[in-house]
């Protein structure tokens, strides 16, 4: 099945974030007070694999599964929404210790109080797509 | 196998995420969560009255299968591989979290103090948890992606965007520890 290797690296996605603890409020929060090498050490070790990884890719001109050549899309410039969307986005992590990705994987963990903040999620989402043309960006 | 079910060190996980990133890129795709949320929305089929809803979607499906093993890897994780010594931060971030109010965590991944359970009877709980959420799926989206997308994916392709929506992410965590919390814990 195609599909089944997505779910793998979910998989150990998941498994990850909850054993290194990426996903406890408590880390975020330790974070943000600066009481921590630990969130700061995954974030820049993830960043140091990614960067040694692309530029692999790039230099070797790596072709991806399906023997196509791999482009990785920049992202669109702009200044405005990613200072402000940045950080409405970085009140809401230290508000409730969990990005989008955590947010999954605590709920997959059994914590059904969570659920309330996939409900926020999908409707500041819904929100955002609802304003977007109305919004500087 | 104890070690599995330890507190993983920062280098491990830190490098294993950064091969989740990297997998995907061979797979021909890219890693971001927060489009998922997205993905999730145009499901229902609002896309019919708002555009930014009308998109191709389905080819997103793979990202939802992530998702999906994600959660099932945070359940084996959780309940397979905890151990009661995990969790444990910095005493002097347990004092303060004392002072607002907040239980440590004792092995426990997030406090009883947000998270409880008893959560359901009390409107400012729920209140606090939606308008978090809110705040991460608007944010996320106006800044066009999360941790995933823009701290891992985008600053390690060196993307002057991500660098800027970063440095947001950090100023808003911490105007919310710094100025908020006091006044709402």
């Amino acid at each position: 099945m195609n599909l089944i290797k997505y779910l793998v690296v979910g998989f150990v996605f998941g498994v990850v974030l909850t054993k290194t603890e990426a996903v406890s409020w408590y880390r975020i929060y330790e974070m943000f007070q600066f009481d921590s090498f630990h969130m700061y050490g995954i974030i820049m070790t993830a960043i140091a694999t990614g960067v040694v990884g692309i530029q692999i890719i790039k230099r070797f001109n790596v072709k991806d599964i399906n023997g196509l050549p791999i482009a990785i899309l920049g992202k669109e410039r702009g200044t405005f929404r990613y200072w402000i969307g940045g950080l409405i986005f970085g009140l809401g992590w230290a508000l409730v210790g969990s990005c989008p990705g955590p947010i999954f994987i605590l709920i997959g963990a059994g914590f059904v109080s969570v659920g309330f903040v996939l409900f926020g999620a999908l409707f500041g989402t819904f929100i955002y797509g609802y304003f977007k043309d109305k919004l500087p960006h | 196998m104890d070690f599995l079910s330890q507190t993983w060190h920062w280098s491990i996980s830190g490098f294993l995420i950064g091969m989740v990133m990297l997998c995907l890129i061979y797979f021909g795709k890219t890693f971001g969560m927060s489009t998922n949320l997205r993905s999730l929305c145009s499901l229902t089929g609002i896309g019919k009255r708002v555009s930014f809803f009308n998109w191709d979607w389905k080819s997103q499906r793979w990202n939802l299968v992530v998702v999906l093993g994600a959660m099932m890897g945070g359940y084996f994780a959780t309940h397979f591989l905890s151990s009661a010594t995990n969790v444990s931060i910095n005493p002097g971030t347990i004092l303060k979290l004392q002072k607002l109010g907040i239980d440590a965590p004792n092995g426990k991944l997030i406090p009883d103090a947000i998270f409880g359970l008893d959560v359901f009877h009390s409107l400012k709980k729920i209140f606090l948890l939606v308008f978090g959420g809110f705040l991460i799926g608007f944010g996320s989206r106006y800044a066009g992606g999360c941790t995933s997308g823009h701290a891992i994916s985008g600053l390690s392709n060196f993307q002057l965007p991500s660098l800027k929506a970063v440095v947001g992410f950090f100023i808003g965590g911490l105007i919310m520890v710094n100025f908020i919390f006091p006044l709402i814990f």
